[in-house]
């Protein structure tokens, strides 16, 4: 029986090599390194590439920061003042603060660090009217071109972090980070992993973790396993369809927060189609918001009634009729702006079929599907559209060309904390890439340049109510859903707070729950 | 010149084709995309929230994006002579540093999954074989089929759900300690086991009905002995010829289990460079695979006429 002996000793082998290879068992707590997982990958070094990774993991800081709400707090700068005439910002810097490579924070490497972030492209200070930036007796003063209020949020935006002197090349390219931040870099790897470790010049209370690291991974299927294993302690954008399993797990604590950004149609208002104001709400009234937040997002409070979710507690306005599902008023709506219904059960109009293209992008996982909800829906009052998914950059392409029809998108009204900075950009008199197209509207302008201006707390209230209404009345963008914020920390973690502005991941204020 | 020597200026010659065939058709597929290329570099570069038609004004004057095509490519191709592969739209680092690092964890990977497969695919064929008709035979055949039938996204996902969510064994993803390497290589072995032990299986049924096979055991050798000395030399040859059609296998998964499980190589980085149209990265990452490609397959050939001396004189 020597076969058999064979065979066995193969089977015994095969199942050797088999179980040697699978079943080395994982260590569950190998060190106390805070591990943390995002889809967000590191691009460069540049700040305006990936500053946003070095500012939540308090690597590098911008001058000021901003709360929950958006209010502006300090940052490096520990107070500020503006002159009479709004012209002239001084800040004060931290005494003592110090940069990763020992030499100390002063307003000259401060002034030097913002004007090449000014300079950069895809930077956030590029946008604003800013002068001059430079070092006057200790403090960085910063002069706009007109009173700008607004500028504290552009300097909270993560590519005006504040690097030191040593991290810039001859030609003013970031080579390494060296920041200011409680953390320092100990290794940073494209595109994904970033280590980090506390900073014992740091002269502000000592955070309690030590060590963390960053992982980027693009599946969340992947980051959901991660944080069932116990491999990753903070997971950031959880897909929607696995919080309830999470949240089911002891192991692990859920949060689900909303944030400042709104998922909504991008119309192009010159088109044959919506040009007409009664069309883009029929639009907006065949969309079943309720439906796709329930069975997409599985959050059935995110289907947005306005542009501004509650959360944005300044810009929301309480007393506007809800966006609301009605396709019975839709298609009314269409046949008086002249479209009948075609053979084929298409909407047309002078022998012009109802027939758009909707661009968007599977970045986010969940905008193909509520593309295609969307499409059905449309489909159900006569208008055919048709899906491209896309590269992100085709929609600001297809404003530029004037090719666009419609997009999907998701849009931050955090970009800085004050949503004024992302509004002034997308509804100005000539549109923007991210929002109206072909549409401008002389009030909503002169609006906004009051609120660039006015510093009356009442005053920009009622500015913030009124631009919140025309936006509702005149639909330039449809708003479908609110945006939720979906993290995972470990049990082991305490201390975990969820920055709603995504500007830290306030690693500094965790600890190690015992 | 012997047989090794032509095997090995046949592969040099062929990776030279590769070379510039595989930079020309990623320069011309990346060209034929429709949409501007410099909004996708700026999406990439600057995040979707940031991406406008500044910023894309900015990205085409910087990388000089409005030169023509026939320009770009012929400058590409004269770099490539120059062995500079030119520098990542997006990251703004040179491909070949970010190629050092990627070619690591792939190759290293890649390895791994071929080593696990190697113990695991083969020795079950052998199994199988000496048990031909039987019930584990026709197990092994149904295992092997539904295991290279399902995607390996599939079977990576399945395990990560089992191993890593359900029993907690295994890191779901990452590369930052031994055992994350047990996944990823799990997911790629397995599709490439079930490949060979089904051809290690027909090798060796064949290699046991032979002439020299029925030779030996009228020469009045042990059945094991026959099996161990003549069967499996037999086997062998056709077995590891097949690792090269393996290969072709093994890049597509190489690509598919790196973006699942967060591994930092050649086929993530394709996939993004893809995405982002990040054309020089695009056409080193291709060109670093390809000419993977053609190595492992020279190093298959020499490994055949190792194993059958009759390949080494024709």
């Amino acid at each position: 029986m020597q076969i058999a002996k064979l065979t066995r000793r193969l089977i015994a082998g095969a199942t050797v090599a088999a179980t040697a290879a699978l079943a080395v068992p994982a260590v569950a707590d190998d060190s106390r390194t805070l591990r943390i997982v995002s889809p967000w990958e590191v691009t460069g070094l540049d700040p305006a590439r990936s500053g946003y990774l070095f500012a939540r993991l308090q690597v590098a800081e911008t001058l000021v920061t901003a709360d929950d709400g958006g209010r502006p707090v300090p940052g490096l700068a520990e107070s500020w003042a503006v002159s009479s005439d709004g012209l002239v910002w001084t800040f004060k810097l931290r005494p003592q603060a110090a940069f990763h490579d020992g030499t100390p924070v002063s307003a000259d490497s401060v002034a030097q660090s913002l004007r090449r972030a000014r300079a950069t492209t895809g930077g956030m200070l590029a946008n604003a009217p800013v002068a001059e930036i430079a070092a006057t007796d200790g403090a960085v003063t910063i002069r706009t071109e007109r009173p700008f209020v607004p500028l504290l949020a552009f300097l909270a935006h993560s590519s005006a972090i504040v690097l030191a002197p040593a991290a810039y090349d001859g030609a003013g390219a970031v080579t390494r980070i060296v920041g200011s931040g409680p953390y320092r870099a100990t290794a940073i790897e494209p595109p994904l992993k970033i280590e980090i470790e506390r900073f014992d010049g740091w002269k502000g209370p000592r955070p309690a973790i030590a060590r963390a690291s960053y992982l980027a991974v693009s599946r969340g299927e992947t980051r959901t396993a991660m944080a069932e294993s116990g491999q990753a302690d903070l997971v950031y954008v959880l897909p929607p369809e696995s919080v309830e399993r999470l949240r089911r797990n002891a192991r692990i604590g859920v949060t689900v927060m909303p944030i400042p950004r709104t998922r909504m149609l991008k119309l192009n208002a010159a088109r044959p189609f919506f040009d007409d104001l009664r069309v883009r709400q029929a639009v907006s009234m065949a969309i079943d918001r309720e439906g796709i937040a329930t069975a997409i997002l599985r959050s059935p409070t995110s289907a947005a009634t306005q542009m501004f979710p509650p959360s944005l507690a300044e810009w929301h306005v309480p007393g506007l009729p809800p966006l609301a599902h009605d396709p019975a008023r839709a298609r009314a709506l269409l046949a008086v702006a002249g479209w009948s219904p075609g053979p084929d059960g298409v909407l047309a109009k002078d022998g012009r079929p109802f027939r758009v293209t909707l661009r968007t992008f599977s970045d986010r996982p969940e905008q193909p599907p509520m593309a295609a909800a969307i499409q059905a829906q449309l489909r159900d009052v006569g208008i055919d559209m048709r899906i491209a998914i896309m590269n992100s950059g085709e929609i600001p392409a297809g404003h530029r060309d004037g090719t666009l029809e419609l997009a999907l998108l998701a849009r931050n009204f955090s970009l800085v904390p004050d949503p004024l900075g992302t509004l002034l950009q997308d509804y100005g008199p000539q549109g923007g890439d991210w929002g109206a197209m072909n549409w401008s509207n002389a009030e909503l302008t002169r609006t906004l340049e009051a609120l660039g201006s006015a510093s009356d707390p009442v005053e920009r209230a009622r500015l913030r109510a009124v631009a919140g209404r025309i936006l509702h009345a005149e639909l330039p963008v449809i708003p479908i859903a609110w945006f939720d914020y979906g993290v995972a920390a470990s049990r082991r973690l305490a201390g975990v707070s969820i920055d709603p502005l995504e500007l830290s991941y306030r690693l500094g204020a965790m600890r190690w729950a015992e | 010149m012997g047989g090794i020597g032509r095997a090995v200026a046949a592969r040099a010659l062929q990776a030279i084709l590769v070379a510039v065939l595989v930079g020309a058709l990623c320069f011309a597929m990346a060209e034929a995309l429709p949409g501007d290329q410099a909004f996708r570099i700026a999406a990439a570069r600057y995040g979707e929230d940031m991406v406008s038609g500044i910023a894309a004004d900015a990205v085409r004057a910087e990388l000089g994006l409005d030169r023509p095509a026939w320009m770009r490519l012929a400058g590409w191709l004269g770099d490539v002579a120059r062995l500079d592969l030119g520098v990542s739209l997006v990251s703004g680092e040179t491909v070949f540093d970010e190629l050092v690092h990627q070619l690591g964890a792939t190759i290293g990977l890649s390895v791994a999954a071929l080593a696990l497969s190697a113990v695991l695919g083969p020795p079950l064929g052998v199994l199988f074989a000496l048990r031909a008709g039987k019930f584990v035979d026709t197990a092994g055949m149904a295992a092997a089929a539904a295991l290279r039938a399902i995607p390996t996204f599939v079977v990576g996902v399945a395990l990560m759900l089992v191993l890593a969510s359900w029993l907690a064994i295994l890191p779901a993803a990452g590369y930052d300690r031994p055992q994350s390497w047990l996944l990823p290589t799990a997911t790629l072995a397995l599709g490439l086991a079930a490949a060979s032990s089904r051809v290690a299986r027909d090798a060796m049924v064949a290699a046991l009905r032979s002439g020299h096979v029925a030779f030996a055991r009228t020469k009045g050798l042990g059945e094991a002995d026959v099996v161990r000395r003549h069967a499996l030399r037999g086997a062998a040859a056709p077995v590891t010829a097949y690792l090269g059609v393996q290969l072709v296998y093994l890049v597509e998964g190489v690509v598919v289990v790196e973006s699942l499980f967060a591994w930092p190589g050649i086929g993530h980085a394709l996939v993004h460079a893809v995405i982002a149209r990040d054309i020089p990265m695009l056409q080193g990452t291709a060109l670093t695979m390809g000419l993977l490609f053609v190595a492992l397959n020279a190093a298959v050939d020499l490994a055949c006429m190792a194993i059958d001396p009759r390949a080494r004189s024709t």
